[in-house]
C-alpha cells in the first residue's frame, strides 16, 4: 500500500503476472495489525507481523496461515470493510479465524470493472456490483495454491480440494496448509477466474454467517481508528469559519488580532478557488491553526469578519412556502412522465381525492463532525487522511477538488481512507478534505487536522431538499383507481447556459408508483430558486417522495374504503396500462413482502387495537431493493406519539451475505427513519435557522420501536442493504397515526397539534 | 494558562490549559486519548461520555478547572472493571456497532448503570441512556447488550 511512511513496507515476492482477465495484479503490501479482531478486550502488543506473500493486490498470505485480506471500499458504518472480505475469503475458502482485513487507500488499482469498480460508499451499490468480483478473486486465489500444491505432488489440479486453509489430496491422504503453499503459489499463472466454478451455495462456510464488525473490538476499547482519531507528526490543529450564507465572501478580517492570542499558531483568509455551482467545495473563509483544537474554535469567539453575502443572503422558508403555494396554482413548467389521459378520468371519475404534502429540509449529521487531516508538503506532494465516502469519481470526489484548489496533479496525491463516523450520504462531498489540504498548504506546509464544530456541520451541510406534492386522483363507481397526478414543486438554480437545473436530489422519479400502474397518470414539475447546498441522504430522493406517495396511496384506498394493504396488492396486481412502460420494479417481488409483512404483523387483527392505536402500511423499491413495513404507533389524546413496532420484510435476493450487519442495517434504517419524521431545516436571511442536536432531533433509546426484520430469500443476486429499508417507514407511521387518529399527516417534521384527538 | 493536575485512568497527569478547555479536548489533544469522542460540544449527544468518580459526565461541557481531584476514568480503561469488562465483551457478542463512533460513550454510560443497577428494566435503561445519540440507530442491540451484561432475559419487554 502507499503508507509506506507509516509501516515499513516489505515486499518479498513480486508476480509479474497478469493473468486472469486482468484480474489477478502483481503488488505490494505492508504487514496488518493481527490483533485486528481478537477475542481479547484488554489491549494488548501486537505480536510480530508475519511476514506475508502477495498473491494479488487484494490477497496476501504469511508462511504461518494469517491471511491478509484488503477491504476495497470506504468504511462508514455500513459494514462493507466485513463484508467484501467475507466474499473472498469463502471462495478462498479461508479459514475466517486467519483472516485480517486491511483497508484500501483511494487507488486507482482497486476501481476496474472485474474488481467491482470506483471505491465509494453510496448507492447501496457494494453489494451488487462486487457479488461477483469479489468471490471471483477468491476462487482465482484458492486456485493459486491448488496449482502449487499439485506441482508439488505432481497430480493433476483436478484431484485437489480444499478445506478451510488447507489443500487437500485426498488419494494420497496429503493435507498442506495454505501457508506452506503460499511461496510457491506467487509463482504459478494465475488462472483466468472466469472458468473457475464458484461454490454451491448450500456449501458457504462465510457466506450467511454472522460475522462481528471487524473494528469493533477496536471500538469498544476506544483505539484511534476514526478520521477525527489521526495523528500525525508535527500536526496542528484547525478551525475553519465559512459565511453563515451559503457561497459568500470574505471582505474584511482581524486575522492580525486572532494570531496574536495565546497558542495561535496563524490565521489567515482562504480564497475559494474557481466557480463551484454546488457550493460544495473550498469555500471564502478563515482559518484558525493553534496547537490544540479546543484553542483554535475559542479563538474564533474573538473573530470578526465581514461578508459579502452573495445573491442567496434574503431566502428563506416563509419565501419558499409562498412560492410554492403561488407555483401549486399556476399552470407546471414542465411535464415528467404521463399515461393516458388523466385530465379526461378525472373530469369522469365517480370520486376524485386531492391532498398536498410537504416534506422539509434536511441535514445529515452523521455523529463524527466534518474532519480531515492532510498534509500539503513542500515537495508538492498532498497526504490526505479523509474520512470520506467518496475519494474520487466526479467533481466533487476528494482528488477533484485538491487537484484544483491546490493546482497539483493527481499523482501528487495521497488519500488515506478513514472509518468514518457515519456517512448517509453528507461524505460523498468532500469541502473538509479540500479545506484541509489548503489550510495545511497555506500554514506553511505542516500537517493539520481541521475538526468542524456541530454547528458548522448543522449550516453547512450539502441538505436534503424540501419538496411539495400537489395531488389529484380519481375512482371509478366500483372504487378502482383511475386517475392520478402530481404537480411537483422543487428548488433549482440556473445552470451554465442560464437554463434552470433542478438541484442534486431535488428529483421526483418520473416513474414513481403507480405511474405506469395506474391507467392514466401524469407526473408535473414546477421549480423555484434555491441558493442552498444539497446533495443524497440515505435513500435520496426516496425518503422523501416515498412519504408523499405512500401516504397519498392510504388516501385513496381510505376513501375507496378499502383495506390499504389490500388496496396496494390490487394496484400492484393491475395490468401494464396502454402506453406505458415499466422499468425497474418487479411487481412479483413486490407483492411477495407486502403479503408477509402483513402476516408477520399481525394486519389481519388490527380492528381490535383501541383508539389512539393504528397500524400502518407502506411499501418502497429503492436500490435495487423491496421492502415492505407495517408501524404501529400510539398516539396520546394530547398527539404525542411513538412508534411502539415494526415489522419490515426486504427482498435483497438470494443472500443475506452477513446476517448480522444486514438485520443492523433494516434496523438503523428504521430509526433513521422515524427520526426524520421529527426533523428539519429551516433558513432565514439566506442562512439555516437550526444549530445542534437540541433543535435537530435525534431519535433516542427511550422513543425507539421495537423492530422484527425479515428478509425473504428470492433467487436473484444479492442487492445492497444501507438505503432501501427506510423510505417506507415514514408513510407506514404516517399511515398508522390516521388509523389511530382519523388525522393525517401532511406536513413533515410531524406537528403534535395535529394528532389529538378526543 | 494554568497548571492542573487530575488523575486520569489511575494516572497522575499535569496540563497546562486554559481554565475554560473542557475535559474532552485536554484528553484528545493533550494526553492523547482520543476514545472518548466529540459529538456536539454542548452535551446533547453524549458521545463524549466518561465517568468522574464513577459518575456519567459529559466531557465536552466540563471545564478543566473543575474536574480537581475526581477520579476520571474514560473508555480507554473502562475494560480494567469487571462491569466494564462485561459491557465490552456483551457490546461484542450482539455486535452492536454499525459507525461506532457513539459506542465508546454508550459503553460508558451503560457501564455506570450497571455499576449502580445490576439488573436494570427497560425503564432503566431509556432513563439511563436516553442521553446518548446513535445516528445509526443502534438502540435495539444496545438494550439487548446492556441486558446480556447483566445477565437478565433480554426481551425487550415494553408495550407492544
Amino acid at each position: 500500500m502507499a503508507d509506506g511512511n507509516i509501516v515499513t513496507s516489505r515486499r518479498f515476492f513480486l508476480l509479474a503476472s497478469a493473468a486472469g482477465g486482468g484480474l489477478l495484479l502483481s503488488g505490494c503490501m505492508t504487514p496488518a495489525d493481527t490483533t485486528d479482531g481478537a477475542p481479547v478486550l484488554a489491549a494488548e502488543p501486537a505480536p510480530p507481523p508475519a511476514p506475508v506473500v502477495d498473491l494479488n493486490i487484494f490477497v496476501a498470505i504469511s508462511p504461518e496461515g494469517t491471511i491478509r485480506i484488503v477491504a476495497k471500499n470506504p468504511e462508514i458504518g455500513q459494514g462493507i470493510k466485513t463484508m467484501l472480505p467475507m466474499l473472498v475469503a469463502e471462495e478462498l475458502d479461508a479459514d475466517w479465524s486467519k483472516v485480517v482485513i486491511e483497508q484500501a487507500d483511494a487507488d486507482a488499482k482497486y476501481t476496474a470493472q472485474t474488481m467491482g469498480g470506483g471505491q465509494i460508499a453510496g448507492g447501496s451499490f457494494a453489494t451488487p456490483q462486487h457479488w461477483g468480483p469479489m468471490r471471483q478473486i477468491g476462487a482465482g486465489t484458492r486456485h493459486m495454491l491448488i496449482q502449487a500444491a499439485a506441482a508439488r505432488l505432481g497430480k493433476p489440479v483436478e484431484e485437489f480440494t480444499t478445506e478451510p486453509s488447507i489443500v487437500v489430496h485426498a488419494a494420497s491422504n496429503t493435507r498442506i496448509p495454505y501457508g506452506d503453499l503460499v511461496v510457491d503459489a506467487a509463482k504459478v499463472t494465475p488462472p483466468d477466474v472466469a472458468t473457475l466454478k464458484m461454490k454451491d451455495p448450500k456449501d458457504y462456510r462465510i457466506i450467511g454467517k454472522p460475522m462481528r464488525n471487524w473494528d469493533s473490538p477496536k471500538i469498544v476499547r476506544g483505539e484511534a481508528i476514526f478520521g477525527i482519531d489521526q495523528k500525525v507528526e508535527g500536526m496542528k490543529f484547525a478551525y475553519f469559519e465559512k459565511c453563515p450564507v451559503f457561497g459568500g465572501k470574505v471582505l474584511t478580517t482581524n486575522t492580525d488580532e486572532i494570531k496574536a492570542l495565546p497558542g495561535i499558531v496563524d490565521c489567515f483568509v482562504v480564497k475559494q478557488v474557481g466557480d463551484l455551482p454546488t457550493k460544495m467545495g473550498l469555500l471564502d473563509g478563515v482559518a484558525i491553526v493553534a496547537n490544540d483544537w479546543w484553542t483554535a474554535k475559542n479563538a474564533a469567539t474573538k473573530l470578526k469578519i465581514t461578508w459579502d453575502e452573495g445573491v442567496s443572503k434574503d431566502e428563506s422558508t416563509t419565501q419558499y412556502d409562498a412560492k410554492a403555494a403561488e407555483l401549486a396554482k399556476a399552470a407546471p413548467m414542465s411535464n415528467l412522465s404521463k399515461v393516458g389521459d388523466v385530465d379526461a378520468a378525472l373530469k369522469g371519475a365517480a370520486k376524485t381525492i386531492e391532498a398536498s404534502y410537504v416534506y422539509p429540509f434536511l441535514v445529515h449529521a452523521p455523529l463524527e463532525p466534518m474532519n480531515c487531516t492532510a498534509h500539503a508538503k513542500a515537495d508538492g506532494t498532498v497526504e490526505v487522511w479523509a474520512p470520506t465516502q467518496r475519494p474520487d469519481m466526479g467533481a466533487n470526489g476528494a482528488f477533484t477538488l485538491i487537484q484544483n484548489a491546490l493546482g497539483v496533479t493527481k499523482d501528487k496525491i495521497t488519500i488515506h481512507m478513514v472509518r468514518a463516523g457515519g456517512g448517509f450520504g453528507r461524505r460523498l462531498d468532500n469541502d473538509y478534505a479540500v479545506e484541509a489540504a489548503a489550510i495545511s498548504k497555506q500554514a506553511g506546509n505542516i500537517p493539520i487536522k481541521l475538526i468542524w464544530t456541530r454547528e458548522q456541520d448543522v449550516q453547512h451541510d450539502p441538505y436534503r431538499p424540501g419538496g411539495y406534492h400537489n395531488f389529484k386522483a380519481g375512482l371509478d363507481k366500483d372504487n378502482n383507481l383511475v386517475a392520478l397526478s402530481n404537480h411537483f414543486i422543487t428548488f433549482g438554480r440556473p445552470n451554465a447556459t442560464g437554463a434552470m437545473a433542478v438541484l442534486a436530489s431535488a428529483t421526483s422519479p418520473p416513474q414513481e408508483f403507480p405511474a405506469n400502474y395506474v391507467p392514466n397518470h401524469s407526473y408535473n414539475q414546477s421549480v423555484m430558486m434555491g441558493g442552498m447546498p444539497t446533495g443524497p441522504l440515505r435513500a435520496p430522493t426516496s425518503n422523501a417522495v416515498c412519504f408523499a406517495h405512500q401516504s397519498f396511496i392510504d388516501e385513496i384506498a381510505h376513501a375507496a374504503g378499502k383495506d390499504p394493504l389490500a388496496f396496494r396488492l390490487e394496484l400492484l396486481n393491475l395490468p401494464v396500462p396502454a402506453g406505458a412502460n415499466r422499468t425497474g420494479m418487479n411487481a412479483d417481488r413486490m407483492k411477495d413482502v407486502v403479503r408477509i409483512v402483513g402476516e408477520r404483523s399481525g394486519w389481519a387483527n388490527r380492528a381490535s387495537l383501541p383508539k389512539g392505536t393504528g397500524m400502518g402500511v407502506a411499501f418502497y423499491f429503492s436500490h435495487q431493493g423491496y421492502f415492505a413495513q407495517v408501524a404501529k404507533v400510539k398516539v396520546a389524546q394530547n398527539g404525542s406519539w411513538r412508534v411502539l413496532k415494526v415489522w419490515s420484510v426486504g427482498d435483497v435476493g438470494s443472500q443475506i451475505i452477513n446476517p448480522f450487519n444486514a438485520h443492523n442495517q433494516v434496523e438503523g434504517s428504521i430509526v433513521d427513519g422515524i427520526s426524520e419524521m421529527h426533523q428539519k431545516i429551516t433558513f432565514d436571511k439566506g442562512r439555516t435557522v437550526q444549530t445542534n442536536f437540541y433543535d435537530m432531533p435525534l431519535l433516542r433509546m427511550d422513543y425507539a420501536p421495537q423492530i422484527d426484520s425479515h428478509f425473504h430469500i428470492t433467487s436473484f443476486n444479492p442487492t445492497g442493504l444501507g438505503e432501501p429499508a427506510l423510505p417506507p417507514v415514514l408513510p407506514a407511521v404516517a399511515n398508522a397515526m390516521f388509523a389511530a387518529t382519523g388525522k393525517r399527516i401532511r406536513t413533515l417534521p410531524v406537528a403534535q397539534a395535529e394528532l389529538r384527538w378526543t | 494558562m494554568a497548571t492542573y493536575t487530575i488523575n486520569v485512568n489511575g494516572k497522575t497527569e499535569t496540563v497546562e490549559a486554559d481554565p475554560a478547555m473542557p475535559l474532552l479536548w485536554v484528553l484528545r489533544d493533550k494526553l492523547g486519548l482520543v476514545g472518548t469522542k466529540f459529538g456536539c460540544g454542548v452535551a446533547s449527544c453524549g458521545a463524549c461520555t466518561v465517568h468522574l468518580d464513577g459518575k456519567v459526565t459529559r466531557a465536552c461541557i466540563t471545564q478543566v478547572s473543575t474536574v480537581g481531584a475526581q477520579r476520571v476514568t474514560t473508555i480507554e480503561a473502562i475494560g480494567e472493571t469487571p462491569k466494564g469488562q462485561a459491557v465490552q465483551k456483551a457490546w461484542l457478542d450482539v455486535d452492536v456497532m454499525q459507525c461506532g463512533y457513539c459506542q465508546a460513550g454508550q459503553v460508558m454510560a451503560a457501564t455506570a448503570l450497571l455499576n449502580t443497577n445490576p439488573a436494570p428494566s427497560d425503564a432503566d435503561i431509556d432513563a439511563a441512556m436516553q442521553g446518548n445519540a446513535c445516528r445509526c440507530g443502534t438502540y435495539k442491540r444496545i438494550r439487548e447488550a446492556i441486558k446480556t451484561a447483566a445477565g437478565v432475559d433480554t426481551k425487550d419487554k415494553r408495550e407492544v
